[in-house]
């Protein structure tokens, strides 16, 4: 039996439901050519392509956003944000369009998409690199918030959650990468 | 301590705090002495325009192709003339109409929110003609002719407006259209927020190589229509955009004279000159303008594309009809670039010039017919929020457990404190 710490737990997770379903892109800041800050992408763009795994501007709300626009359209995004303290300049996006959208249109549009970010204190990330936001999330009806405790969980949480056909906020507790 | 700090600090100037005030406000007299009105006819340099920075000129000035006489003149004129100006036509008419319905609808309590588009209407209407039916559209209200564009029946709008066999149940604002196969997406509001949505729309039908990509028209408009988008909430749109190419037009809506929003002293695209955005400011009142602003979105970064489009015009009537929020007839008619309530005159004027006389006859018949159906709307008992039974229907396939069966009558009874249909 192979061992996977959670970095690798994630990235496997991703390449499994990338190499099922070609609608799922993986998008955010340093995703692509770096492979994240935490290298939970490394080696996607890669295998995948650069169409399907991309760098974005540092703009949380446009990335949320456009993973919005891309979920309406029929791809299947996974967006990263670095870290869950960026997280409030999405907020609304999350809150208002990608969680109210399957219920505001009666099921007509629908938002699977993934918002995929490192939570938590524990590695000296003072106050903007520890914060836990994830409660913030688990009141808003119509959105997920999943946190896996660890490796095994994560990758099949993850694979689950990108199937899922609405909004999931998989949070990581990075104190355990 | 304090008294130290006054003392040492005795020869500095005093901060003061700037409020920004609009040049007159609904009641005074308006002034547009100010603004620069170019003759009609769109400058064929325009067309060209390949950097952003070539299109600094357009952002300033107001694009037009009608002239004061609503003559259109320039290059651009005779491709709608010969194309959309039927359809134009047609929708400015049957617009104005669904606005008369509606309003009266409002006023005698059969909906709750209504907005008028009077004044405002030849934005849509250009939109509409100018846009292919598989472009996505991401608008606001008051954009009512959107969703003719591939024949959304605007009577089933009228109901839906009633929420008599309204498909999303009451959980939207009436005005809030949202329609996948007429490509009309769930509007959020008038806020800027669904612009990195429409990007994302384009950035996805580039992802997947669709062919609506390599059409002369990007699949997504994003036509909110903010007041006066702020640059900020353009930003993020912008940024993402910009660095992935997606085929997508943003435009707004800036308002000469409204009671709450601000008149901006400078256009919205010349405010927006460090988001390397092609801009164009264009008369909101001059459909054939608009219409030829909307075809000038290509695919492609070596093909000019106005990326930022804002329409100048003003609100001629709101509801709830407060009489501060609209323009005394007098005043319209010293608007700067005429009054937007004769944009349908206009249209008229130079659709005459290009159908036959049957053909004019034949698009208002339609119209008419239309106003008729129009008057019978009544909202069906049975209908509304008291069905509590209905608040998850059409939502899931399969509805969550979480949620419960559907509520009984008794249930309802028990929460509402009376009976229900």
């Amino acid at each position: 039996m192979s061992t996977r710490n959670m970095i690798q737990a994630i990235n496997d997770g991703m390449r499994c439901a990338m190499e099922k379903d070609d609608t799922i892109v993986v998008a955010g800041e340093d995703v692509g050519y770096f492979g994240g800050v935490f290298r939970a992408t490394h080696g996607l763009q890669q295998q995948f392509g650069k169409t399907r795994v991309f760098d974005t501007p540092i703009s949380e709300n446009g990335i949320i956003g456009a993973a919005i626009g891309m979920a309406a359209y029929g791809l299947k995004p996974v967006v990263e944000i670095q870290f869950a303290d960026y997280i409030y300049p999405g907020y609304d996006q999350i809150v208002s369009e990608a969680a109210r959208m399957r219920y505001r249109t009666a099921g007509e549009w629908t938002m699977p998409m993934v918002i995929r970010t490192p939570y938590g204190g524990g590695i000296y990330g003072g106050q903007t690199h520890s914060q836990s936001p994830e409660s913030l999330f688990t009141h808003v009806s119509g959105l997920r918030t999943v946190i896996p405790s660890n490796p095994y969980d994560a990758k099949g949480l993850l694979i689950a959650a990108i199937e899922d056909p609405d909004p999931v906020v998989f949070s990581k507790p990075k104190r355990i990468y | 301590m304090n008294d130290r700090i006054s003392a040492d600090r005795s020869n500095r100037p005093i901060l003061s705090l700037h409020v920004p005030e609009p040049p007159f406000r609904p009641g005074d007299e308006p002034d547009f002495s100010g603004m620069v009105i170019p003759s009609g006819g769109i400058d064929a340099e325009a067309r060209c325009c390949s950097t952003a920075a070539d299109t600094h000129p357009l952002a300033l000035q107001l694009v037009r192709v009608l002239d004061e006489e609503h003559r259109a003149v320039g290059p651009v004129g005779p491709e709608a003339r010969s194309r959309h100006l039927r359809k134009m036509l047609r929708d400015m008419a049957t617009v104005r109409i669904f606005d008369d319905r509606m309003y009266r609808a409002q006023r005698q309590g059969k909906t709750s929110f209504y907005m008028k588009c009077t004044g405002e209407e030849a934005i849509a209407v250009a939109a509409a003609a100018a846009c292919d039916f598989e472009d996505m559209h991401f608008p606001t209200y008051r954009q009512q002719a959107c969703s003719s564009r591939a024949g959304y029946p605007m009577l089933k709008m009228m109901f839906r407006s009633i929420q008599c066999g309204d498909p999303l149940h009451g959980r939207q604002l009436p005005i809030m259209y949202s329609d996948k196969e007429h490509g009309f997406f769930s509007i959020s509001g008038n806020l800027a927020t669904q612009y990195p949505q429409a990007v994302g729309w384009a950035m996805a039908s580039a992802i997947r190589g669709d062919s609506r990509n390599r059409r002369r028209l990007g699949p997504a408009k994003a036509q909110v229509r903010r007041a006066i988008p702020r640059r900020a909430d353009v930003r993020p749109p912008s940024t993402t955009r910009r660095s992935s190419s997606p085929s997508s037009t943003i435009s707004g809506r800036s308002r000469a004279f409204s009671a709450s929003p601000a008149p901006s002293a400078r256009p919205l695209p010349q405010r927006a000159d460090r988001l390397w955005h092609r801009r164009l400011r264009d008369d909101g009142n001059d459909a054939l303008c608009g219409h030829a602003a909307t075809r000038w979105a290509p695919t492609g970064r070596a093909q000019p594309r106005p990326d930022l489009i804002e329409y100048f015009s003003y609100r001629a009537e709101a509801i709830p009809p407060r009489r501060s929020d609209r323009l005394p007839p007098a005043a319209r008619r010293s608007m700067a670039v005429g009054d937007p309530s004769s944009a349908e005159a206009a249209l008229f004027r130079v659709a005459s010039g290009t159908m036959s006389a049957t053909a004019m006859q034949s698009e208002i018949s339609r119209v008419r017919k239309l106003q008729k159906a129009g008057g019978e709307l009544r909202r069906p008992a049975g209908q509304g929020f008291d069905r509590i039974g209905s608040m998850f229907e059409d939502v899931f396939d399969i509805r969550p457990g979480i949620l419960g069966a559907a509520g009984t009558a008794g249930e309802a009874r028990e929460f509402l404190g009376h009976d229900v249909e």
